[in-house]
Parts: C-alpha cells; sequence; structure tokens
C-alpha cells in the first residue's frame, strides 16, 4: 500500500483532478477511475496500441505511463475526438468498414488523428508505418488504411486540418517522433517514426 | 470486384453499404466491452497461475493472503465442485469433457500446463487483489513433461491423465492408458492399388506451430451472485447461452438462475466460447458477497486460454499425368494441449474433401501434452491440414508441368462429390472459385524481376469451411413510429447486427436505419447458439427471414381490419399491403404498425432455426512474394482472395471477413509461433509473439464469388472461417517458387528460410527457429 498522490490534469480540455497510487498507469485511471473507458487494454504492456492517448498533442501509449506523469499536462482519448459532430476520420472509419470488433478503434483513430495532425497528406506508406503501433486482428488493416487517407484527403478539401505549420515542425523532428531522434523520449512516450 | 451468378432477383437492400448500428458507438468508445463494467461495491479479481507445466499441488496456504489489506475473499479448487462424471460440455463449435473443463477453471490435485489456475483472491483494488495473489503460496512437486504431442505418442511417455485411454476408430476403448485420446480414420477404395496406378507420388511431412487467435481484447468477466442465489455475469463471449450452459454445469447450479450478459466482443475467433474467469469470478462474488471484476493480462491469454493446435501431418498424394488424383494418405497428429479435444477431425475431413480422391486413408490422432488446452481457432483444424494437402498438390503441379489451378480444377468436387465421411456437397462454388483465380488479372499478371537479392514467387492454394447452422432464435417487436426492434442470442463480433437488420429491413420494404438489431441477454431471448462456425448470417440470418415471414402474416390481418377486407385478400410487397383483386386499396406496414393499439394490440413476431443444410465455403488466395535470399525475411507483395460467398448481405463485411483471415492466416505462415522450452511458454507478449502489423501487409484484394446455397435466404454462405485456410499454404507454394526451396514447417520465419536456402550449415535449433525476426 502506498500513499496516495493528488493529480491536476486537462482531459478532453476540461480540467480534472484525481487520486491514485504513484504506481497506477494512466490507463488504469482513465479506465477504473475516471470511467474513460473508451481506452482499451489489449496488453498492458505497450505492444499493441489499444490504450492510444494523446499527452500534449503527442501519442503515448497510456499503459506505459504513470498516472502521475498526468501533472499539469494535457491528455486527449477517444471521447475527446469529436468535437462538432464525428471527427472526419471516425466518419471514414464508419464508412469504410475500417472496424470489425472494434477494440482496437479507438487506439487507431487517435493514433491516426496524431498522423494527420503531423502529417496532413500522408502517403500509404508513411500511414502504414505510423500506424504500426497499433495491432488489430481483425481486419488485415486494409479498410483502416484507406480509411484514414480518406479521412486526410476529405480533411484537405475542407481546409479543416490545414495545421501545416504543426507539420512542418513535425518533418523537422520536433515532435521526436523518429526512432533516432535525440532527444530520448520519456517513459511511455510512443516512439514513431515520422 | 463481384463475379455474380444470375439468379433472377434484384434487391433493394441486400448487396448494399449501409453503415453499421453500432458503428458510431465504436468509433466514439461508448460502446460497452466486457472490462467497461462498473458496479457499485465492486472488487477486483486475480487469478494464481501455476508457473508449472506438469506438477503435483502439496498444498496451498492462502493465510498471508488473506491478511493483506483489502482482500474480501479467496478462492481454490475446493470451492468448486468435484466434477468426476463422463458428462461432455458442448460448446457449439467444439466440445470439451466437464471433468476437464472443470480443472481449466481451477485445478485440483496436479496441475497440467504452465498457466493453470491454482487459486483466485479478490480485493477492493486491483493492486490489492494483485498483490494479495502474490502471497498466495503453493507448494508444488514438478512431474516429467510432455511438451511434444510426438514424443507423448510414444509408449514409454510420462502419462499426462492416468484415466485416458484412446478411443479407437471403431468406437472402442484401448487397453492400457496412454496421452493418445483418440485416433479417427476415414477410408476409401483401394489405397494400394491407387498410388499403384499413379504417375507421380509425392508425400512430405509438415509442422505447424501453437498459434493463438489473438484477439486484441483480454478474456475479461464480471458476475454479481445475489444473496438470493440468482447470479448475473456479464462478460465478452462469443456465445452468452454457451457461457450460462457451462457456468450452470460447472458450478452446478440450475441454468435458469443463471443470467449471462453478453458484452461487446474484442474479437474471439473462437477463442472466446470456452468460459475461463466466469466461473471464478462467480465463485468470488459468493463468497465476498460483492460483485467481482476480472480481466487477463496478455501474459495470462497467451498462457491461460485457448490457442490454435500445433500438428504434424505426413502427406502422401498420388497423381496420373493427367493430373488426376488418384490415391492419398495422412497421417495426422494434432496437439489437444492438457486435456483431449484437438480439432483433428474437421482436419481430416477438409483436407481431402475438396478434390475427388477415389482411393484414400486419413489417420487422424487427438493428443494430449503439457500445454494449453487448445480451442478453436477460425475454422478449427483446416489450415494446418490445407497447408500440408495444398503444398504437395503445388508440388504434383509443378513436377507434371501443369498449371497449379489447373490441377486443382480437374479434381475439385463439386456437386453430389462425397465429404471423406461419405455425405456428398450440396451446391458448392469451388470450381466458380477456382475459374476466378485462373481468369484474375492478378494471377496473370507478369511477376516482379528479380532485384538484387531479392527474389519473387506467386503462390495460391485453396480451401473450404462447412458453414454450419445450429440453433438461432429471433423476435421482431414493432415502435409506434415503424421502426422495428430485432432481437437476437446472436453476438455481434464484427458487424453481424447490420446484415442481420438489413435482412428484415429487405423483407419488410424498410430501411436498415430502421430496423434496431439488440443483441439480448438468456433471460430475455429464447436459445441462440455461439457465433462461430460462419453461422451467424446464414442462420441467424434465416431466423430473420422467417420472423419477417411471421409478422407479415400477422401484420396482414391487421391490415385487412384497416383496409375493411378479408385478410386472404390482402397480399404484401415493398412495404405495402394492398388487396390483391383493387390495388388502389393498399397501406403502408408502417402506418399498419402505426395502428396496432387500434387492431388488436402488439405483436411479437419469431424466427427459429434449428437445423439448415450444410452451406460450404470455398476460397482460394492468390500471393506474391518477395524472398531476401541474403536475410530469408519474405515480403508480401500482392495478395487476392477470392471466395464463394453464396451472397454478399453487406458486401464491406465481407470483404474485411477476407481480409482479416488472410492476414491472421499470413501472421500462422510467417510469424507467429509459441516458443516453448520444457512446456515453459518464452514469448507470452506481442512483441515476441507477433501479429501481422500494417507494416507487413498490402492491401488485400478480394474477390466475391456468388453461388447461392442450397438452404437459407439470397443463396447466403457463412463466410468468415474459409478464408484462413488458404493462406499459410499459398504463402509457402509462393515461397517455393520464389526461391526453389520448400519450407514445411511454421512459422517460415527469416531464420528458417534463410537455413533452408543454405544460409548456415547446421539446422535450426528449435528453440530459435521459432522466434520472429
Ligand atoms: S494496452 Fe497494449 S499498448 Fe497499452
Ligand atoms: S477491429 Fe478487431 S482488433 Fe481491430
Amino acid at each position: 500500500m502506498s500513499t496516495k498522490v493528488i493529480v491536476e490534469t486537462t482531459i478532453n480540455g476540461v480540467p480534472e483532478t484525481f487520486v491514485c497510487e504513484p504506481r497506477q498507469t494512466l490507463l488504469e485511471v482513465l479506465r477504473e477511475e475516471l470511467g474513460l473507458t473508451g481506452t482499451k487494454e489489449g496488453c498492458g504492456n505497450g505492444n499493441c496500441g489499444a490504450c492510444c492517448v494523446l499527452l500534449d498533442g503527442r501519442p503515448v501509449n497510456s499503459c506505459l505511463v504513470l498516472a502521475v506523469e498526468a501533472q499539469g499536462r494535457e491528455i486527449v482519448t477517444i471521447e475527446g475526438l469529436a468535437a462538432d459532430g464525428l471527427h472526419p476520420l471516425q466518419q471514414a472509419f464508419l464508412e469504410h468498414g475500417a472496424l470489425q470488433c472494434g477494440a482496437c478503434t479507438p487506439g487507431f483513430l487517435v493514433s491516426a488523428k496524431a498522423l494527420l495532425d503531423a502529417h496532413p497528406r500522408p502517403t500509404e506508406q508513411q500511414a502504414r508505418r505510423w500506424l504500426a503501433g497499433n495491432l488489430c486482428r481483425c481486419t488485415g488493416y486494409d479498410k483502416i488504411i484507406r480509411a484514414v487517407l480518406d479521412a486526410a484527403e476529405r480533411m484537405q478539401a475542407d481546409g479543416s486540418a490545414g495545421e501545416a505549420a504543426l507539420a512542418d515542425k513535425a518533418e523537422a523532428g520536433a515532435t521526436g517522433n523518429a526512432p533516432q531522434s535525440s532527444s530520448r523520449p520519456t517513459a511511455g512516450e510512443e516512439v514513431r517514426p515520422a | 470486384m463481384k463475379v455474380t451468378e444470375k439468379n433472377g432477383h434484384e434487391y433493394r437492400v441486400i448487396g448494399t453499404r449501409p453503415i453499421r448500428h453500432d458503428g458510431v458507438d465504436k468509433v466514439t468508445g461508448r460502446a460497452q466491452f466486457g472490462a467497461d463494467v462498473r458496479l457499485p461495491g465492486m472488487l477486483y479479481g486475480q487469478v494464481v497461475r501455476s508457473p508449472y507445466p506438469h506438477a503435483r499441488i502439496k498444498s496451498i496456504d492462502t493465510r498471508r493472503a488473506q491478511e493483506h489489506p483489502g482482500v474480501r475473499a479467496i478462492i481454490t479448487a475446493a470451492d468448486m465442485p468435484a466434477l468426476d462424471t463422463d458428462a461432455v460440455a458442448e460448446l457449439g463449435e467444439g466440445a470439451i469433457e466437464l471433468k476437464y473443463a472443470s480443472q481449466l477453471i481451477m485445478a485440483r490435485d496436479k496441475v497440467v500446463y504452465q498457466g493453470q489456475p491454482v487459486a483466485a483472491v479478490a480485493a477492493t483494488t486491483r493492486q490489492a487483489a494483485r498483490d494479495a495473489a502474490r502471497l498466495i503460496e503453493v507448494e508444488y512437486e514438478p512431474l516429467p513433461v510432455v511438451e511434444d504431442a510426438l514424443a507423448a505418442m510414444d509408449p514409454g511417455a510420462p502419462l499426462i491423465h492416468a484415466d485416458l485411454y484412446t478411443v479407437t476408430p471403431g468406437g472402442g476403448k484401448a487397453e492400457q492408458p496412454s496421452n493418445v485420446a483418440k485416433h479417427i480414420q476415414y477410408e476409401r477404395g483401394d489405397l494400394e492399388a491407387g498410388f499403384a496406378e499413379a504417375d507421380v507420388v509425392i508425400e512430405r511431412e509438415f509442422r505447424t506451430a501453437m498459434v493463438h487467435q489473438g484477439y486484441i481484447e483480454p478474456q475479461n468477466a464480471t458476475a454479481s451472485w445475489e444473496a438470493d442465489g440468482r447470479l448475473t455475469v456479464w462478460t465478452s463471449t462469443q456465445g452468452a447461452f454457451s457461457a450460462r450452459e457451462q457456468l450452470a454445469q460447472l458450478l452446478q447450479i440450475p441454468a435458469g438462475r443463471i443470467r449471462v450478459i453478453p458484452m461487446e466482443v474484442g474479437g474471439g475467433f473462437g477463442g472466446k466460447i470456452q468460459v475461463y474467469l466466469e466461473p471464478i469470478a462467480a465463485l468470488l462474488s459468493r463468497k465476498a458477497g460483492r460483485p467481482v471484476k476480472m480481466w487477463m493480462s496478455r501474459a495470462e491469454v497467451f498462457t491461460g486460454t485457448g490457442p490454435g493446435s500445433p500438428t504434424y501431418i505426413r502427406c502422401k498424394l498420388g497423381a496420373k499425368r493427367s493430373g488426376a488424383l488418384v490415391a492419398a494418405q495422412l497421417y495426422m497428429v494434432y496437439d489437444a494441449g492438457a486435456f483431449p479435444g484437438a480439432p483433428v477431425g474437421a482436419g481430416a475431413v477438409t483436407a481431402l474433401s475438396p478434390y475427388r480422391v477415389p482411393n484414400f486413408r486419413i489417420d487422424g490422432y487427438d493428443v494430449v501434452t503439457n500445454k494449453p488446452r487448445v480451442q478453436s481457432y477460425r475454422a478449427p483444424g483446416a489450415p494446418q491440414a490445407a497447408f500440408a494437402v495444398e503444398t504437395v498438390l503445388d508440388e504434383i503441379a509443378e513436377s507434371l508441368g501443369m498449371d497449379p489451378v489447373e490441377l486443382r480444377l480437374k479434381n475439385a468436387s463439386a456437386e453430389g462429390d462425397r465429404l471423406v465421411y461419405g455425405t456428398p456437397f450440396n451446391r458448392i462454388g469451388f470450381r466458380e472459385v477456382l475459374e476466378a483465380v485462373r481468369d484474375h488479372p492478378h494471377y496473370n499478371a507478369p511477376l516482379p524481376e528479380r532485384r538484387g537479392p531479392y527474389a519473387f514467387g506467386r503462390g495460391v492454394a485453396a480451401g473450404f469451411w462447412f458453414g454450419g447452422s445450429l440453433t438461432s432464435t429471433v423476435q421482431l417487436t414493432f415502435n409506434p413510429d415503424g421502426t422495428v426492434n430485432l432481437i437476437t442470442g446472436s453476438v455481434d463480433l464484427s458487424g453481424s447486427r447490420a446484415s442481420l437488420a438489413m435482412i428484415v429491413a429487405e423483407e419488410l420494404g424498410l430501411e436498415p436505419h430502421e430496423v434496431k438489431p439488440i443483441v439480448a441477454d438468456t433471460d430475455t431471448v429464447g436459445y441462440t447458439d455461439v457465433t462461430g462456425g460462419s453461422r451467424t448470417t446464414y442462420a441467424t440470418g434465416t431466423a430473420c427471414w422467417r420472423a419477417c415471414q411471421d409478422a407479415i402474416a400477422q401484420l396482414k390481418v391487421r391490415a385487412a381490419q384497416l383496409l375493411e377486407a378479408d385478410p386472404d385478400a390482402v397480399t404484401f410487397g415493398g412495404g405495402e399491403f394492398w388487396l390483391w383483386e383493387e390495388p388502389q386499396y393498399r397501406i403502408s406496414l408502417k402506418e399498419v404498425v402505426a395502428n396496432l393499439q387500434k387492431t388488436g394490440g402488439p405483436i411479437v413476431a419469431k424466427g427459429i432455426v434449428n437445423k439448415l443444410k450444410m452451406a460450404p465455403a470455398f476460397g482460394a488466395h492468390i500471393v506474391d512474394v518477395g524472398v531476401d535470399l541474403e536475410t530469408g525475411k519474405v515480403d508480401i507483395v500482392r495478395y487476392t482472395a477470392v471466395q464463394d460467398v453464396g451472397k454478399a448481405i453487406h458486401p464491406t463485411a465481407v470483404e474485411g471477413q477476407l481480409q482479416g483471415g488472410a492476414a491472421q492466416g499470413i501472421g500462422w505462415a510467417l510469424f507467429e509461433g509459441y516458443v516453448f522450452d520444457g512446456g515453459v511458454m518464452r514469448n507470452p507478449n506481442f512483441l515476441d509473439y507477433r501479429l501481422p502489423t500494417a507494416l507487413d501487409l498490402p492491401m488485400i484484394d478480394t474477390v466475391l464469388v456468388e453461388v447461392p446455397a442450397s438452404d437459407g435466404p439470397y443463396g447466403v454462405r457463412g463466410v468468415g472461417e474459409t478464408p484462413i485456410v488458404p493462406p499459410i499454404a499459398a504463402v509457402a507454394n509462393a515461397i517455393a517458387r520464389a526461391t526453389g526451396v520448400r519450407i514445411r514447417e511454421l512459422p517460415m520465419s527469416p531464420e528458417r528460410v534463410w537455413r533452408a536456402l543454405g544460409g548456415a550449415d547446421q539446422p535450426a535449433s528449435d528453440d530459435q527457429a521459432g522466434e520472429t525476426g
């Protein structure tokens, strides 16, 4: 038994304060304490991506982040993806049938959002590389990749992505997404090739 | 791309691609999967598992754990009814003897695989439960481990079960106990004469690894045992009724006291039929007087649930110069893991039934070892068998200088040809599938030129699955706004809600979104078998169709009242009732539904399916691989899956089944496999047991061939199992065409390919060969 810690954070744009044990993962606190069960546990050790959330805008596997690390940071979960209606990625997943059981879907959507934030016009190979940290056992990825590329195209057409500046920064490796990045990611941060 | 046999029907809804009904919930994180359940006062459960693959349990001391803060209950096998009967638990897809099923839940006296539960604890927090589990002291006396099935068959091998006697082909029992649970045999014609007739005879040995279904959502269960003896269980299961039946038998309580609420399921593929945590959560809840939730870690899923059977198969085929198969002999050893029940029967039947072979003999063995007890894995038993047969066929084609598709076409079974056990096939589309392969642009495209160390090859292979029926119940009720509730007992693993709703919409003249599919619990809907064996769209779909006919008959009476006519004078079509003789008098189904209260009150329509004819689905896959001859790494560069689907209700969903099955088969072929060391699994995580990622696969093209099934509406066939059958052999054949080297052991990892190419002098050591690169 250990002393509990108070953590102040922002989840899906709303300030949130919770109490947790220092050894609890962010995933467990999201799911079991805060009732945000949209984020899934597939492996608990960083190998499947089902628990992917954005931490200060960067995709991380929340099973590898301690809840206390959320102190003062901003978290976006699958529940925060839809703003006014569904996010174009969510819409594309529905239209392309990019999900079967749906267990991997929240992780893919969050991961794919990070991809499109960084690369508004990914190539198929870029999308496959970026999403290689998310396992799906049902679909064979075909429809997922198509949905992501289609969403990117639609967002471009709508001008709803338009975060070109962010994209440039990402290209420059500023998000630390390149595996050879010199700034070593802290525990739990997803290392994704840019 | 679609190849449709003209059958004179135009459908309004069938064959379209509406957004699935549960889609929005699943893309927004709202869908409630099993592990998402939260109840007031809920405790967390944790299982204590055996680190030994084979050991006697000398003692279990729970005292220290009992005193741990937060602990509310601890159970061992002593808390479970002892089941020494010979009764069998039918799982709807496979079966298991009850006494063995009971030991899968909790070991008694002896453990027979690593990961077998020996105790469980419930506490107020997950941390407390895990800490307490570590304080439970179990003393073991290790016993000799039998890891390999062939070694287990040796008469001198240590016995895993002292009371296991081989069931012989005639149904008798062997006199001495052994590790061979069952020997099955299928024969036809004169084997020796057949081989004597052959111009070419090829015999090869094949080995496949233990593989896991790899569903992303781990097993979970939440149970609440009420003070009055009622038990409610929330779980991710492929079949709520099967889970209820298993709970009733394992806990020895009446089924009527148990309510199983099926939650959304994060993948099953046959692995979520057997209960594991449900009875444990129930017993913990009874003891603690509070609800208990538990879920498995990924390592627990690997070692503590039921993977797909590892196999050893010897396959000998003989053919005439013309390509006609004349004889076949198969020796098939299927490893069941710790308790009998490997899918060798289905392996034997699917191995040879696709082809007309006048003379054959198949010997199949169900063998126990100290490994996890296998369960169904998508077309259980068939991919292993197809790996052997389809590879030897490819070699025969090569040695006859014949196109491999032509060879298959020459021998392909058609309607009237008999399965190996004697029953004739009804309508099947194997020839049509092979013709579609032969004529497909992919099959006729030139292969890429060799680039540096990179050589390319193309492989094809075929396979099928039976297309089961079993039992399904569907109920329809009607809402005042004209919408329909479709209440089914078939849990939705991959979007079957949409397909079922589309059938109802088609029949009642509604739009798909006007039908609300509801997956009901065991208290709410009639008995329905598991979602598995490719039966849901076929059997439950037929139940939907029947429920619609019932609804129309009932609504016709009400329509007649509203039209002030005799019911016999009323007919229905396109969502409207009208008078035969005076078609200007008509009323929409919606209007009839809106007026139900005025015309006699609500109606409930039902559709029940208990037995349909088999609706086999044949498939054949084309794959191009690139093999790096320096490293042995195999890349899938192009893939096309062709399958007879009868009628694609929701083509997107059907394509998804083909793509997903192909991907699983590719994983089985190239990457996946349990690595054992003395019965202990060395790679129980997704890093070392590698599923295919988005980076490992290309787009997977699909061709839906539509040859209507003999039974059921629209000619629909179940499609889910078949696509995992051809890929392993297709990939192996492609590697052979690329490199000239045949790999007959799975996985075809870079190391194994590299060694086969002569990359090292000594053969692969067992423990390294399974690892993936
Ligand atoms: S749960 Fe699999 S990566 Fe976190
Ligand atoms: S849809 Fe089931 S794991 Fe991806």
